[in-house]
C-alpha cells in the first residue's frame, strides 16, 4: 500500500476504514540468513538497507519489546551534521544527505523539518572554536553560517541578551539541520524492510548466542532457538548485555540521559537552540510542546528514568537563556539509557567471531545517525568489509589508542563524555 | 539519590563526583601488557543489576568511597571508604 494526498482524501471521505496494519507480524523462521538484534532506528534501518541495497532480505528483526519502544522512542529527535573530526564529519553528512531523500525512499511522511540548528557562543575563545567547526563542516560539503548577535536576535528574539554572566557573542547556523518524527522514522523503516521480506519479530528477546568453533550459527530466544549465517547486534544501551552472550566485554557504559516536554505553547522557536554554557538546548514540536534536555545523569545506570540533581540544572539553564519560558509548565520527562563510548563516538565493526557484527556506542546522538549507521552495518554485514564513511568506526581503537575519535576533546575516558 | 557516606552520613548526589566502576582501583603493573591496560581503561561489565563504584565526597569530607548499588533500581546498598575495599 503506498501512501499519497489521494489516498489521504479518500479515507478521509469514507471513514478511514480502508488503512491497513503496516508490516505483518511473522513467526520465526528455523533459519535466516541474518539475524538483526535489536529493533530500534538502527536495528530496523539495517534492516531496509540490508534488502534493498544488497538484495539479502530472508532476515529477521528481532525484539525483545515492541518496535520503536526503546531509544528511537525516546529522544529529542535532533539531526545535525556539524561534526568535525575526519572519521565522524563524512559518515554524519552522509546521513544528512540520507535524511533528506528520506521520505521519499520511504513513501513515509517522517515530519523531516529541516528548521535549522542554532548552536549559542558567549566568548571570544568560544567563537573561534565555532569558526573552526563551521570551516569543518563547509570542507566536508555541508552548510555552516557564522551569526553575529544582531543575526541571533532576528532568529531568536526573545533569549536574554542581557546576562551579563553569559552573553550572546553570535552563534553557528546549520540551516540543513533539524528536527524528524521520531516513531514515524522507525515505522517508515520498518514497513520498507517488511515489504521487501524482512521478518519484523517483536516480543522476542535474545537470551544466547551459539557460537561453534569460533563460527557464529544462531541465537537463543525467548520464542525459541533461530540458526542464522550471520548475525548483527545493534542494541544501543544493552549492548554490554548482548556482547557478553558472545563472550566479549565491550568499552561501553550505560548511563541515563533525561529529556522534558512542556505544554503546548503558540510558535515561538523556529530553529533547535542550543545553549553554549551549560549543557541545554530546545526546540518546539509541532504540536506546540517545548522540547528539551541537557546532559546525563552522570553515573552508569539502566533506570530509564532520572534523578533530580540533572533536572533541575537543565531547568536552571532554560530560565538562564530563555526567561520567557518560565511559566510553561512541564509536562512530562522521561530518560533512556545511553551506550556511552570512552572517547565518545561509535562501533561499527566486526568482531573476532566470524559472522558476528557489532554496531554501538551512540552515546546520545545516535537518533541523526539512523540512515548511515543502517547504510554502513548493512554493507559491513553484507560484504564484511566497512563502508567506507563509517570506516573509523573500529572496536580496537581504545586498545591501540589510533584514531580515537574525541570530538569534544575532553579525553578518551568513560566519565567525560 | 542519596549516598551514605561512612563518614558523614546520608548525603545528596550532587556532594559527590563520579568516578566509574570500582576496578579503577585495580590498577594493572606498569608491564602488565596492552590486554590489561585495556581492561582497566576501557573496558566494562557494565551490569545492569549491581554494581560496585568509586564516588568521591567532593563537597563534603572529601573522602574516596566504594558504594554498593543497583543500576536499574538505583537502590543503594552499601557504600565503604576506599582503604577498607582495598583489602
Ligand atoms: C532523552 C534522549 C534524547 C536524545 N536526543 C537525541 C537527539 O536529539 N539527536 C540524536 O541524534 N540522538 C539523540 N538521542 C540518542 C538516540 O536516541 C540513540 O542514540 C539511538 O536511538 C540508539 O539507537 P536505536 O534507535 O537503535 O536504539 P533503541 O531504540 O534503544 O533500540 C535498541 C533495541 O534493542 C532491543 N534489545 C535490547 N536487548 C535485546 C535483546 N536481548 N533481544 C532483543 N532485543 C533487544 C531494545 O528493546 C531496543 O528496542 C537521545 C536519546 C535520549 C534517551
Ligand atoms: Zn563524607
Amino acid at each position: 500500500m503506498g501512501y499519497s494526498g489521494f489516498k489521504i482524501i479518500k479515507e478521509g471521505l469514507f471513514g478511514q476504514k480502508g488503512w491497513k496494519p503496516v508490516w505483518r507480524n511473522p513467526e520465526p523462521k528455523p533459519e535466516y540468513d541474518v539475524i538483526i538484534i535489536g529493533g530500534g532506528g538502527h536495528g530496523l534501518s539495517t534492516a531496509y538497507y540490508l534488502a534493498k541495497e544488497h538484495g539479502i532480505t530472508n532476515v529477521a528483526v528481532l525484539e525483545k519489546g515492541y518496535l520503536g519502544g526503546g531509544n528511537i522512542g525516546r529522544n529529542t529527535t535532533i539531526v545535525r551534521a556539524n561534526y568535525f573530526l575526519p572519521g565522524n564529519s563524512e559518515f554524519y553528512s552522509h546521513s544528512l544527505k540520507l535524511w533528506e531523500g528520506m521520505e521519499q525512499d520511504l513513501n513515509y511522511n517522517t515530519m523531516m523539518s529541516q528548521r535549522g540548528v542554532l548552536n549559542l557562543f558567549h566568548s571570544d575563545g568560544q567563537r573561534d572554536e565555532f569558526v573552526r567547526r563551521g570551516n569543518a563542516m563547509i570542507n566536508q560539503g555541508d552548510d555552516a553560517i557564522l551569526l553575529s548577535s544582531e543575526g541571533v536576535r532576528e532568529q531568536v528574539p526573545f533569549i536574554d541578551f542581557e546576562n551579563t554572566r553569559f552573553p550572546i557573542y553570535g552563534g553557528l547556523l546549520h540551516k540543513r539541520g533539524g528536527t524528524a518524527r521520531h516513531d514515524a522514522v522507525a515505522w517508515g523503516y520498518a514497513r520498507g524492510a517488511d515489504q521487501r521480506g524482512v521478518d519484523l519479530i517483536q516480543n522476542c528477546e535474545v537470551t544466547a548466542i551459539d557460537i561453534e568453533s569460533g563460527v557464529v550459527k544462531g541465537v537463543q530466544t525467548s520464542r525459541g532457538p533461530i540458526r542464522a549465517k550471520k548475525v548483527a547486534i545493534v542494541v544501543a544501551g544493552r549492548s554490554s548485555q548482548v556482547a557478553a552472550m558472545a563472550g566479549i566485554r565491550l568499552p561501553i557504559e550505560s548511563h541515563v540521559l533525561q529529556a522534558f516536554v512542556s505544554e503546548g505553547v503558540k510558535p515561538l522557536l523556529n530553529n533547535v537552540v542550543s545553549f553554549g554554557m551549560g549543557h541545554f538546548y530546545i526546540s518546539q514540536s509541532d504540536k506546540g510542546g517545548l522540547v528539551f534536555g541537557g546532559d546525563l545523569d552522570f553515573y552508569a545506570s539502566y533506570a530509564a528514568r532520572g534523578n533530580l540533581p540533572m533536572a533541575e540544572h537543565v531547568m536552571d539553564a532554560a530560565m538562564t537563556l530563555m526567561p520567557a519560558i518560565g511559566k510553561a509548565r512541564v509536562l512530562r520527562s522521561w530518560g533512556g539509557i545511553m551506550d556511552m563510548s570512552p572517547d565518545g563516538s561509535p562501533i561499527i565493526d566486526k568482531t573476532d567471531t566470524d559472522g558476528l557484527f557489532l554496531n554501538c556506542g551512540w552515546c546520545y546522538g545516535g537518533f541523526k545517525a539512523v540512515p548511515a549507521s543502517g547504510f554502513a552495518y548493512a554493507h559491513l554485514i553484507a560484504k564484511k568489509m566497512p563502508h567506507k564513511t563509517a570506516a573509523k568506526f573500529r572496536l580496537d581503537r581504545f586498545a591501540t589508542g589510533q584514531d580515537l575519535l574525541d570530538e569534544e576533546g575532553t579525553g578518551s575516558q568513560h566519565n567525560l563524555h | 539519590m542519596r549516598l551514605p557516606c561512612p563518614l558523614c552520613g546520608d548525603r545528596d548526589r550532587r556532594e559527590f563526583y563520579y568516578q566509574g566502576h570500582a576496578l579503577m582501583l585495580e590498577r594493572p603493573l606498569r608491564d602488565a601488557g596492552d590486554a590489561a591496560w585495556d581492561n582497566y581503561l576501557h573496558n566494562r561489565d557494565n551490569p545492569a543489576g549491581e554494581t560496585r563504584d568509586l564516588w568521591h565526597h567532593e563537597a563534603g569530607c572529601g573522602a574516596w568511597i566504594v558504594v554498593t548499588r543497583n543500576t536499574v533500581t538505583h537502590e543503594v546498598l552499601d557504600a565503604i571508604l576506599v582503604e577498607k575495599a582495598r583489602v
